[in-house]
């Protein structure tokens, strides 16, 4: 998983019949210091985030998998709303 | 996934069997308020694009995901065609304007 901050929406009407229901985002790579890493993506958002929402999100195969049995044709996923990052530095 | 803009298409008739049937499309990779990046990428269609319209790409096994592609392959496709862009709170795309 990396992290990322949510940047903007898009919306599509015609698309992928798997695709429909869920939401998608415009999503900055981002590393542990809000940093951004690399051009932004478009990503399938599987909890309804917010823009300027830091997230976690999963990328190739992994990024199919949202529910039990269900997998859709996504390579961006966004899968977790971080409420706090505690970065704890070694002595 | 990425933005792209449809920019032309693909005629090949020597292609593997499993990819008979499907339309290619050139696709100029864009960035979130659509400037091209002049990254192109050759992706199958599965949602009826058509030239100048941005559409979202996906990539890798992802790729193979949708309905029709299961067993074809490809690595990059259309699986959307995008009506509008919010970026930063202000609408950078609309389809309906562009």
């Amino acid at each position: 998983m990396r992290l990322g901050t949510v940047t903007g929406k898009v919306w599509a009407s015609a698309k992928d019949a798997q695709l429909n229901g869920f939401r998608l985002a415009i999503l900055q790579p981002v590393d542990e210091q809000g940093t951004s890493l690399g051009s932004q993506l478009v990503a399938v958002d599987t909890i309804g985030t917010r823009e300027g929402d830091l997230v976690a999100w999963v990328t190739g195969a992994e990024a199919t998998f949202v529910g039990p049995g269900k997998q859709i044709p996504s390579d961006v996923t966004i899968v977790s709303l971080i409420d706090r990052l505690d970065h704890t530095t070694s002595p | 996934m990425e933005l792209g803009r449809v920019e032309g298409t693909v005629v090949s008739t020597a292609k593997t069997g499993r990819l008979k049937g499907f339309k290619l499309l050139l696709v100029n990779l864009v960035g979130p308020d659509t400037t091209p990046t002049d990254n192109f990428v050759v992706a199958v269609d599965s949602v009826g694009a058509g030239y100048g319209e941005i559409v979202i790409v996906v990539r890798g096994s992802s790729a193979r995901q949708v309905d029709q592609l299961t067993n074809v392959p490809t690595d990059t496709s259309i699986v959307a065609i995008v009506d509008a862009i919010e970026l930063g709170g202000k609408t950078v795309f609309r389809k309906d304007r562009s």
